[in-house]
């Protein structure tokens, strides 16, 4: 840990499998960050995201692949207090305020951060002294950021924070965030929401069925994620014509169905009032947006063995 | 320093436990006091009724603070928190001497208390004989305080209240806490292998009556 080398390592995950019973949870993942990145996880359900995240902090144990954070296993990392981590699951310990909490957590460590500054910087201090158990959940959220961040982290961890926040809640989590990832530190947080992962990440890994389908700036993913399709109904038009419509990228017609995939709202807009200008006829006419299952399935192609029905809790 | 620091809040968790209270500390006092304070000059088994009670509801009281304490692991678990404290530098092994030493700090309370509570009512004792009294129960506490984390490991937490209850107080019984069960025959002869029996003479044979502590005690408690 001890030479600036090693800590420039940041986290590297390399060949992470991990298999329950039949099911393939994480299947190869290889993921490199650097330090000081923000890098969110983003995937639906059952993608592998918690398992990812669990090996990463050593608490589960890889079928094989490694985990170095910083240069030293999980283990050593935690112990010597670099990580700081809130799970996707668990509720606070009962009979504390949320500041006798933080205070209690921050006493585990070599360097804690000193409490009042951590409960300013997470949003906390107004209900410091409720007691633990008496919170909303957007301050349970929060008073569960004070504890992960009370080390002083390298590496902060956040698994789902805000899954079960409303909008309101999840703005301020991550108004609260932002001063916290402006202190350089490592921070890889679990979502299954793309705007969060677009507004909040220096990079996005996008994983499906236990993989790791793409990996880049958040305005790349988006793009290949972000996607609107037209359907309608409109008998005998020639493909390339509407290929040629603006806005849009791709064309499939079945008989008389029609698809149009557009790269995003204003080119699916534009491509809408193209159609019907040149084409009055179409109808059953729908727009969506392609829905972040559906743009991992068009990019991880069938993987049949994978039962829908297994989620990541 | 920072240890002190993470039992501090632990002991206050405990204190701030209503439940934890009243059957650690509440009943055994209550009960005690109704009923010793009631037959003061009653004597059982050579010594006085008051000090037999004390002996047995000071065993019983202790013995639910130290069993409650560990058990407590349980509840922790279900909530994930102990999930959470493993991302921590916080050692297993110091995670669990807390608890037991919490649980201890709780029992010699609650001791204290009904100590204090018994010269209320008349008992007198020498310094060495309160000493005595209370480093038998100290020792007869462990065999308690390793089945409170045992419980906390395979108990869930919905059967958790009942079984610390209805176990402690069977335990209790059984030892003789609340009065003398068993006197002779093949029933003494089996409650001499439960440790309460023996954390209930704790008490009483420092005190000079009852049965003192022989080899079968030490025998008992290290099983």
């Amino acid at each position: 840990m001890a030479t600036s080398e090693t800590r420039n390592s940041g986290v590297r995950l390399t060949d992470l499998t991990k298999s329950y019973g039949d099911f393939k949870a994480v299947r190869g993942v290889n993921i490199s960050i650097r330090p000081g990145e923000t890098l969110a996880l983003l995937g639906p359900n059952g993608a592998g995201k918690s398992t990812t995240i669990d090996m990463m902090l050593g608490l589960i144990r890889p079928d094989s692949g490694t985990v170095t954070l910083f240069g030293s296993s999980p283990a050593d990392a935690v112990q010597a207090g670099v990580v700081g981590g809130m799970l996707q699951t668990g509720s606070l310990l009962g009979y504390l305020s949320v500041r006798e909490l933080v205070a209690m957590v921050a006493s585990l460590y070599p360097h804690p951060l000193d409490v009042s500054e951590v409960l300013r910087l997470t949003g906390t201090t107004e209900f410091a002294d409720r007691a633990t158990t008496k919170l909303s959940g957007g301050q349970t959220q929060r008073a569960r950021m004070a504890i992960a961040l009370v080390a002083d982290p390298d590496l902060l961890v956040l698994d789902e924070p805000t899954a079960a926040l409303d909008v309101e809640g999840r703005r301020d989590f991550w108004t609260s965030m932002r001063a916290v990832a402006a202190r350089g530190k490592t921070v890889v947080f679990a979502t299954h929401y793309l705007e969060e992962a677009d507004a909040y990440a220096d990079r996005i890994v996008l994983m499906a069925r236990g993989r790791v389908v793409a990996d880049g700036p958040p305005t790349e993913i988006k793009a290949r994620v972000g996607g609107r399709t037209i359907r309608a109904t409109l008998p005998g038009v020639d493909q390339s014509a509407l290929v040629s419509l603006p806005g849009v990228t791709n064309a499939d017609q079945r008989g008389d169905a029609l698809v149009l995939t557009c790269p995003d709202s204003p080119s699916s807009d534009s491509a809408l009032r193209a159609l019907l200008a040149l084409y009055p006829q179409a109808s059953d006419i729908e727009v969506r947006g392609a829905g972040l299952e559906e743009a991992f399935l068009d990019l991880t192609g069938d993987d049949g063995d994978v039962h829908d029905d297994v989620t990541n809790a | 320093m920072r240890r002190f620091t993470y039992l501090r809040f632990e002991l206050l968790r405990t204190i701030r436990n209503r439940r934890f209270l009243i059957f650690s500390l509440a009943f055994p006092l209550v009960l005690f006091l109704t009923i010793a304070g009631a037959h003061q000059n009653l004597s059982l088994e050579g010594i006085s009724f008051p000090l037999y009670y004390l002996s047995g509801m000071a065993a019983w009281g202790s013995m639910n603070a130290v069993i409650s304490s560990g058990a407590r692991v349980a509840q922790e678990r279900s909530i994930g928190w102990t999930r959470q404290l493993r991302i921590t530098p916080l050692k297993t092994s110091d995670y669990f001497t807390a608890k037991v030493l919490s649980g201890y700090l709780m029992a010699l309370f609650s001791i204290v208390v009904l100590a204090l509570a018994g010269t209320l009512i008349g008992v007198r004792l020498s310094a060495v004989e309160w000493l005595t009294m209370l480093g038998l129960l100290l020792v007869g506490l462990i065999p308690f305080a390793v089945l409170g984390i045992l419980l906390g490991h395979l108990v869930s937490v919905d059967s958790l209240g009942p079984a610390i209850g209805g176990g402690t107080s069977l335990l209790a019984l059984l030892g003789g806490a609340y009065g003398p069960l068993a006197t002779s025959g093949v029933f003494l002869t089996v409650v001499k292998y439960l440790p309460s029996y023996w954390l209930v003479q704790a008490g009483r044979s420092a005190l000079g009556g009852g049965n003192t502590w022989p080899a079968q005690a030490w025998i008992v408690l290290a099983v």
